[in-house]
């Protein structure tokens, strides 16, 4: 692929609030799926011919079964609360990138069709009608936003463009102009059982070699389960913990926790995959046809618990829509949350003194945290709200010496994105994951400068694989990005069991 | 008379529209389900934590205000005075007037000049931040001035031209008790009284549903117990048979 020539955000004394500059990123578009990926996802190969009627209809579908989507398109006072709070507008200065401009987008057709007020007075509401430069703008904008919900944190309403960007994406589906990357992946999880396509004997392969990893550094077996029934816990990961550094860094780290507690435990071949990019597309089907293969696995495999590994929208699947897509999970052990995230996992085993980490192991390295958007603003761990700030910050803590937070209006609810969520971390959409990345740099730049910061934990497969790409244009170089369980695998105290 | 008739009946159209339009909003609101469960989280685990954050954003505008500083005390300031204006002019409409009303009279004048001084901070806002600039409509800059016009006959009827508050409260009666009563005729009230008209039929079709729409936004009203609890929408059931799930 040809590089890009982008300007890369130059990080400055203050995260500047940009003039807008309109049409900054009118250019950047993800590749269109092709027939086949649609296809294999009940979609049109193609922009069908009515596709105005089609789509205009499809809106009028989810109007019907949403309420966000329903309530959002009708109460924005476009008091611009929101202008300001997305990485990407404060990355490109593109004014389309702003949340109520990206919503407008969809509002604007939505008022034409759906509202009085845009049936009669069209130019005094800002109504318009559905035209292909409506529609290749939605693709375009719609494909901008990685569906981190920071806008609805600070909107008066908590209108959340997220929603937006879903239903966007769901009518693009419906009319046949879909995005490769998404739609590609999914169909992988149907054909193969995860994101990246690794057959069952490339796993057994990886987790074997992961063993010996293991073995050559600490002296100890610990075995990583592949489709053992009987087991006690299921452990559910994104496929990159199969792939590549810094994931499988965290996946050895889970397989050292599970074994210095004595637990029993496996993974599925069948579900070798968290993730779950039908949220991103906005498909409850999809969504639900791909979560169903957890419950199926689940009961397959007879185990008592599931837990999932660090995958930050694979967590908001799982802890918020699970019990709803692939319940009720009556048949595993009532005596733990279903599902588990690795770290409340990880944390009780802390808590009750039942595995002995070891902090100076982590010596040669100052962390920090990223939170990632969907754990932080989607989801809980632990029974109390705000569990998922303080638990990984816990674990990180309970396992290295030298922690430091990033400016607290970065972390936490307030946390920036990474820039690759949502379905964008695509190499077409490089030059937009360069920009949309610049807060959580700039934010990264000032605890290294302050604290000396020389790693960042990140507990999401997406967050991870971004950083390692972007890191370079920043400065930084790739190794600074760790898993949570990464910090464990180093501190952990194994002692041979047998 | 004609005039008086003419006001009595449109004033009564107003409020039907009003109350009608919304009433409908909120039963859609209703009916459309919320399939999953999305609270912007930290959420609260239970049903009076979420009254509690819904109080928090309609009183204080929580969001708001860790958002933007200059539009929450301008919105604040506007929000709560026109509340304060609102409940003062419910003397027009019940007799006796309830106690609380006429304490607060002295107040409301006050508030119908911070009511303004809120709005104009909101306008000022709205034409000179390029990014609230960009996002607003026709519509939006209408709404503000529809709104600053009604306090501004509001403020000068009480400070300059006054109006013949007795008759007119025998003319609201009137239209209460369909015992219909002459209207004042000077300029000023007639002009607040048209443009309030104006506000009630719009507010079912415009934004302002805002105010309704909050108690229904998923993110801000949904319990944070998915885990404890299954949810599922009636249209989404019919998945659950199709697979023999
Ligand atoms: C539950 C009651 C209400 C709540 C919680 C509420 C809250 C808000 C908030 C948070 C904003 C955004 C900030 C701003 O731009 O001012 C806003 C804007 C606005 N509200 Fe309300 N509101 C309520 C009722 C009303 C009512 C009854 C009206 C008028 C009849 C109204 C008129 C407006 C207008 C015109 C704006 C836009 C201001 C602008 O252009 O910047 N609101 N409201
Ligand atoms: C129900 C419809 C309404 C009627 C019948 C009405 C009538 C009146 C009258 C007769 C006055 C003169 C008071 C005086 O001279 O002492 C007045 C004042 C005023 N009105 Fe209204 N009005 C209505 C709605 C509104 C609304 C919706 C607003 C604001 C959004 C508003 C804002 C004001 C203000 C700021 C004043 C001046 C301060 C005050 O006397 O409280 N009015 N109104
Ligand atoms: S969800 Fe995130 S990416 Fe999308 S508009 Fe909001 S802040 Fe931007
Ligand atoms: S903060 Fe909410 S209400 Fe305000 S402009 Fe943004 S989306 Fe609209």
């Amino acid at each position: 692929m040809a590089k890009v020539e982008f300007d890369v955000p130059e990080i400055k004394e203050f995260v500047e609030v940009p003039k807008i500059k309109d049409g900054a990123m009118a250019h950047s578009s993800p590749f269109v799926a092709k027939p086949d990926h649609q296809k294999a996802l009940g979609f049109p190969g193609e922009l069908v011919e009515n596709w105005e009627d089609v789509a205009i209809g499809k809106m009028g579908d989810l109007l019907g079964k949403y309420r966000s989507f329903r309530v959002f398109l009708d109460i924005c006072v476009k008091c611009g609360a929101c202008t300001d709070k997305c990485h990407y507008y404060l990355g490109t200065s593109d004014p389309k990138n702003m949340p109520v401009a990206r919503q407008d987008l969809l509002r604007r057709v939505y008022r034409r069709y759906f509202t009085l007020a845009g049936k009669w007075f069209p130019k005094l509401v800002g109504a318009v009608d559905l035209n292909k430069e409506v529609l290749d703008e939605w693709y375009t904008y719609y494909h901008q936003c990685s569906q981190c919900r920071r806008c609805s944190v600070f909107c008066p309403y908590g209108i959340d463009t997220a929603e937006i960007s879903m239903a966007a994406r769901e009518i693009l589906d419906s009319v046949g102009v879909g995005q490769k990357y998404c739609n590609e992946i999914i169909g992988k999880v149907y054909k193969i059982g995860n994101n990246l396509g690794l057959p069952e004997p490339a796993l057994l392969d990886t987790l074997e070699g992961l063993e010996e990893d293991i073995e050559d550094e600490t002296g100890v077996t610990v075995k990583l389960p592949l489709d053992q029934e009987g087991a006690d816990i299921l452990l559910v990961t994104p496929s990159a913990d199969f792939f590549a550094e810094p994931h499988v860094d965290g996946l050895m780290g889970y397989a050292k926790v599970f074994h210095a507690a004595g637990a029993s435990w496996t993974l599925s071949s069948y579900a070798s995959e968290a993730g779950n990019f039908g949220m991103f597309i906005g498909s409850y089907q999809n969504m639900r046809e791909i979560s169903q293969r957890i419950r199926k696995a689940a009961l397959d495999l007879g185990v008592k618990r599931i837990v999932f590994g660090e995958c930050g929208h694979a967590w908001r699947i799982a802890y918020s829509f699970l019990n709803t897509l692939a319940g009720p999970f009556d048949f595993l052990d009532k005596n733990y949350p279903v599902p588990q995230h690795i770290c409340e996992y990880t944390y009780d085993l802390i808590q009750k003194g039942a595995i002995k980490l070891d902090k100076e192991a982590n010596d040669d390295m100052v962390v920090t945290y990223h939170d990632s958007c969907n754990v932080a603003r989607a989801t809980r761990m632990g029974d109390k709200p705000g569990g998922q700030f303080s638990i990984p910050r816990e674990v990180i803590k309970a396992s290295c010496n030298h922690f430091y937070d990033m400016k607290r209006d970065t972390i936490h609810e307030e946390t920036f994105c990474c820039g690759g969520g949502g379905g964008l971390l695509t190499d077409d959409l490089l030059e937009l994951r360069v920009k949309g990345a610049y807060p959580r740099m700039d934010a990264l730049r000032k605890v290294v400068e302050e604290h000396g910061v020389t790693h960042m934990a990140a507990i999401c497969a997406i967050c991870k694989s971004q950083f390692s790409k972007v890191y370079p244009y920043y400065g930084f170089t790739l190794d600074q990005i760790v898993s949570l369980h990464q910090l464990v695998s180093n501190a952990i105290v194994l002692k041979d069991e047998q | 008379m004609i005039l008086s008739s003419l006001f009595a009946l449109l004033f009564l159209f107003a409020v039907a529209v009003l109350v009608l339009g919304t009433a409908y909003k909120i039963k859609q609101y209703i009916n459309v389900p919320a399939p999953l469960k999305i609270p912007t989280t930290p959420a609260p685990t239970t049903k009076s934590g979420v009254v509690w954050r819904l109080f928090r954003e309609v009183v204080f505008f929580e969001s708001l205000f860790k958002s933007t500083k200059w539009t929450w005390i301008f919105s604040w300031i506007f929000h709560m005075s026109m509340f304060v204006v609102l409940a003062r002019h419910i003397r027009y409409f019940n007799e006796p007037v309830w106690s609380w009303v006429a304490l607060i009279q002295p107040f409301g004048i006050y508030a119908g000049f911070t009511m303004i001084i809120g709005m104009l901070g909101l306008l000022a806002r709205r034409i000179f931040v390029d990014r609230v600039k960009y996002i607003s409509s026709p519509s939006d800059y209408i709404m503000l001035l529809l709104i600053l016009s009604i306090g501004a006959t509001g403020l000068l009827m009480k400070f300059v031209e006054h109006t013949d508050i007795v008759t007119f409260k025998a003319f609201i009666q009137g239209i209460i008790t369909f015992n219909w009563q002459p209207l004042p005729t000077d300029p000023l009230l007639l002009v607040h009284l048209m443009l309030v008209i104006i506000l009630m039929i719009i507010f079912p079709f415009s934004k302002l549903l805002h105010a309704p729409g909050i108690f229904f936004s998923p993110t801000r009203n949904q319990v944070d117990n998915p885990r404890e609890q299954r949810h599922i929408a009636k249209w989404a059931e019919k998945f659950e048979t199709s697979d023999g799930q």
